[in-house]
C-alpha cells in the first residue's frame, strides 16, 4: 500500500501553500492554458522566451496540491534553461511521474519528490498539467491545453 | 484522535425494529471488501450505487436459464424471456404508479430519456423563438440537450437561480414562465446539492402557462416514494444503477397522450409494426421507442431492484437515511475549515463540502487511503459550480446500506486529510 507521505511529500506541501513565481508576467510573449475539465484544474503559463531561452517564466490558477505544486517547481525548474532543456525535463518527468523504467528519478533534482506519483495513476494528470500548458506556451500554441 | 467522546453522542443506528441496516448491509457483497486493507466505506451512491445478492442472482439466472431474445420468438425461452422483461415493466409502472406500463419506455438511463425527449417530442413541439426552462443545479444532462434542441430549433434556453442554500427560487422561476415557455426540464433532486425540488408547484405553475414539464428524477427515485401521477408531470426520467440495478438500463415515463404523438426516436426492429420500401407503419406504445434489441437482462435486474427496494421499503429507506444524513451533517460540521454547498431544508443524503485551503481533489485521495469512496469534482454540474464561486466539491453520498459509523469514519478521515495539510 502506498503511503500517503510518498505523494504529499513536504516540499510539495510547502510549494503548494506558497507557490513560487506565482504571478503575471509584464514581459511575456508567450502564454497558455491549462485546464483539467475532471476536478476543474486551471492554471496559466506566461514565458518570457528570447534566442531560444526561457528568461522568465511564472504562473496563477487554482488547481489541487500536487497540480501548483507542480507547477511553481516547474518554474523555477526551467527558469534560465534552454527551450530544448525545457523539453528533455519535461520528458523525464513524465518518465518518472507514470513510472517507467529508465530514468533516474535523480536526474531531475528536487522535481524527484514527485515520483511518489506514480502510485497514484488518478493524479498524473494533476503532476503534468503546468507542464503541457508550458510546451503548448513554447509551441506558440494560442488555444487552452486539456488533460482529457 | 479527538472523536472517542464525539461518538458517544452517536444515536443508535437500529433504532428502528423494522429496519436493521446491519442484515441489510449483508444483502451487498461487495461491502464486505477491503480498500489499501481497510474496511470499505462506499460514499459515492450518487455516481451510482452498489448491487444486492438478488440483483446479481437475477442477472446470473437469466444467462443461465433464460437467455433468448424477445418479442422475436415462437419458442419456450423467448416467451419465458419476453414475459420477464415485460414483467419488469409492470413493475416500474407500479414503483412510480403510473397509469399504464405503455407510459414506461425502456431507455439506458437518465441521459438517453432526455435526449429521446429533447430529440422526438422536442422536435415536434419547439419553434423559434419557444422557451425551455431549466434550473442553475442541473446535470449537465439536463442541460447540454436543450441545448442542442435550442440550437437546431432557434429556441431559448431559460435559467431559474437557486439561493445560496441551494433551493430553486420559486419565485423567479415563475417570472420566467410565459406564453413562450414551452418546457420546463428540472431535477426532482439535485445531485450536487441533494436539494429536493417542489415538484409538484413547479407543475401547477408549468401547466397554468400551458408548458410541459419533464422531471430528472436520478437522484430522487432511490430515496423517496415517487408517484408520477400525483406530480402530475409530463415526462420523467431515471436511471436503474443509482437504484441497486445494474448500468446501461433507465426509464423514461411519459403520458400516454404525448407518447402516442411523438414521432420514434430510432428507427429499426421491433419499433415498426410492418415495413415496405414506400410505407412503414410504426409499433404501438412502448414498442415505438424501443427500437432493436434491448438491454433485456438490465431490464430484468432493474425488476429485480425495484423488488428489493420495495421489500425493504421505501419510507423506511427514506427514514434510515435522513437519520445518517442528520448525523453526518453534524459531524461534518465539527471539522474546522468545512463549508456545506447545499444546505437546503428539503434533502436528500448528498453532503457536498470544501475544505478551506485544501483542494477536493486531495481529500478524495487521502480519504480513499482511508478506504472511503467519495466523490470529487465538479458533479457534471460546472454552472453550479461557478455559482457557488468553487471550482468543485467533495461530496459524500448516501444510500441505504450507509452507517453512522460510516459518518464517523468520514468525519475522522477528513481531520485526517487536515492533519496531512496542517
Ligand atoms: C441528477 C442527475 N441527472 C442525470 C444523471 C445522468 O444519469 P446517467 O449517467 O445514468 O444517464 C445523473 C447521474 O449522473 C444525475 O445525478
Amino acid at each position: 500500500m502506498p503511503d500517503l507521505r510518498d505523494l504529499y511529500q513536504d516540499i510539495i506541501l510547502e510549494h503548494s501553500k506558497r507557490p513560487r513565481n506565482y504571478r503575471t508576467l509584464e514581459a511575456a510573449n508567450r502564454k497558455a492554458e491549462g485546464f483539467n475539465p475532471l476536478c476543474g484544474d486551471h492554471f496559466t503559463i506566461y514565458l518570457e522566451v528570447g534566442d531560444g531561452q526561457i528568461r522568465d517564466i511564472s504562473f496563477q490558477g487554482s488547481g489541487c496540491a500536487i497540480s501548483k505544486a507542480s507547477a511553481s517547481m516547474m518554474t523555477q525548474a526551467v527558469k534560465g534553461k534552454r527551450t530544448e532543456e525545457a523539453e528533455e525535463l519535461f520528458q523525464k518527468f513524465h518518465h518518472v511521474v507514470t513510472g517507467k523504467n529508465g530514468v533516474e528519478s535523480n536526474d531531475l533534482g528536487k522535481l524527484a519528490a514527485f515520483a511518489g506519483v506514480s502510485e497514484y495513476p488518478v493524479r498524473v494528470k494533476c503532476a503534468t498539467l503546468a507542464w503541457h500548458a508550458l510546451r503548448a506556451a513554447l509551441q506558440g500554441e494560442q488555444h487552452a491545453v486539456s488533460t482529457e | 484522535m479527538t472523536t472517542a467522546a464525539n461518538t458517544a453522542f452517536r444515536p443508535q443506528a437500529a433504532a428502528h425494529a423494522d429496519f436493521d441496516v446491519y442484515k441489510v448491509r449483508a444483502d451487498f457483497p461487495i461491502l464486505a471488501r477491503t480498500i489499501h486493507g481497510k474496511p470499505l466505506v462506499y460514499l459515492d451512491n450518487a455516481a451510482t450505487t452498489q448491487k444486492p445478492q438478488a440483483v446479481i442472482d437475477t442477472m446470473v439466472r437469466y444467462y443461465t436459464a433464460e437467455n433468448s431474445n424477445i418479442h422475436r420468438g415462437v419458442h419456450t425461452l423467448s416467451e419465458q424471456a419476453t414475459q420477464s422483461y415485460e414483467q419488469a415493466r409492470a413493475t416500474v409502472r407500479q414503483f412510480l404508479n403510473a397509469g399504464d406500463p405503455r407510459e414506461i419506455i425502456f431507455v439506458r438511463g437518465t441521459t438517453e430519456g432526455i435526449n429521446l425527449v429533447a430529440q422526438t417530442w422536442g422536435r415536434a413541439n419547439i419553434g423559434r423563438e419557444d422557451e425551455i426552462v431549466i434550473s442553475a443545479m442541473e446535470h449537465h444532462s439536463n442541460i447540454v440537450p436543450w441545448q442542442i434542441l435550442c440550437e437546431q430549433q432557434g429556441a431559448n434556453l431559460q435559467v431559474a437561480p437557486v439561493n445560496d442554500a441551494g433551493e430553486l427560487m420559486l419565485d423567479e422561476f415563475e417570472k420566467l414562465l410565459g406564453p413562450k415557455t414551452k418546457l420546463v426540464a428540472m431535477a426532482h433532486v439535485s445531485n450536487a446539492l441533494g436539494t429536493v425540488n417542489p415538484v409538484r408547484k413547479i407543475v401547477e405553475a408549468a401547466h397554468r402557462v400551458n408548458a410541459r414539464v419533464l422531471l430528472d428524477g436520478a437522484q430522487a427515485v432511490p430515496h423517496m416514494s415517487v408517484d408520477v401521477r400525483a406530480i402530475d408531470c409530463d415526462f420523467y426520467a431515471f436511471s436503474g444503477h443509482k437504484v441497486y440495478a445494474p448500468t446501461g438500463i433507465g426509464i423514461l415515463y411519459g403520458k400516454a397522450e404525448l407518447l402516442e404523438a411523438m414521432p420514434p426516436y430510432q428507427g429499426g426492429g421491433d419499433m415498426i409494426s410492418s415495413v415496405t420500401f414506400e410505407k412503414t407503419l410504426y409499433n404501438r406504445l412502448p414498442h415505438k421507442f424501443e427500437a432493436g434489441t434491448p438491454h433485456v437482462s438490465g431490464t430484468i435486474g432493474l425488476g429485480a431492484a425495484l423488488d428489493y427496494v420495495n421489500s425493504t421499503g421505501i419510507e423506511r429507506i427514506a427514514r434510515h437515511e435522513k437519520q445518517v444524513l442528520a448525523y453526518g451533517t453534524r459531524r461534518l460540521l465539527e471539522i474546522p475549515g468545512l463549508r456545506l454547498i447545499g444546505t437546503a431544508r428539503e434533502k436528500e443524503g448528498i453532503l457536498s463540502f470544501v475544505l478551506e485551503g485544501i483542494h477536493p481533489h486531495d481529500v478524495g485521495t487521502i480519504l480513499d487511503q482511508e478506504g472511503i469512496a467519495i466523490r470529487t469534482g465538479h458533479h457534471c454540474a460546472q454552472p453550479l459550480m461557478e455559482r457557488f464561486g468553487v471550482p468543485a466539491t467533495a461530496r459524500a453520498s448516501l444510500a441505504l446500506y450507509n452507517t453512522m459509523e460510516e459518518m464517523d469514519a468520514l468525519a475522522n478521515g477528513l481531520l485526517k486529510v487536515r492533519e496531512v495539510f496542517a
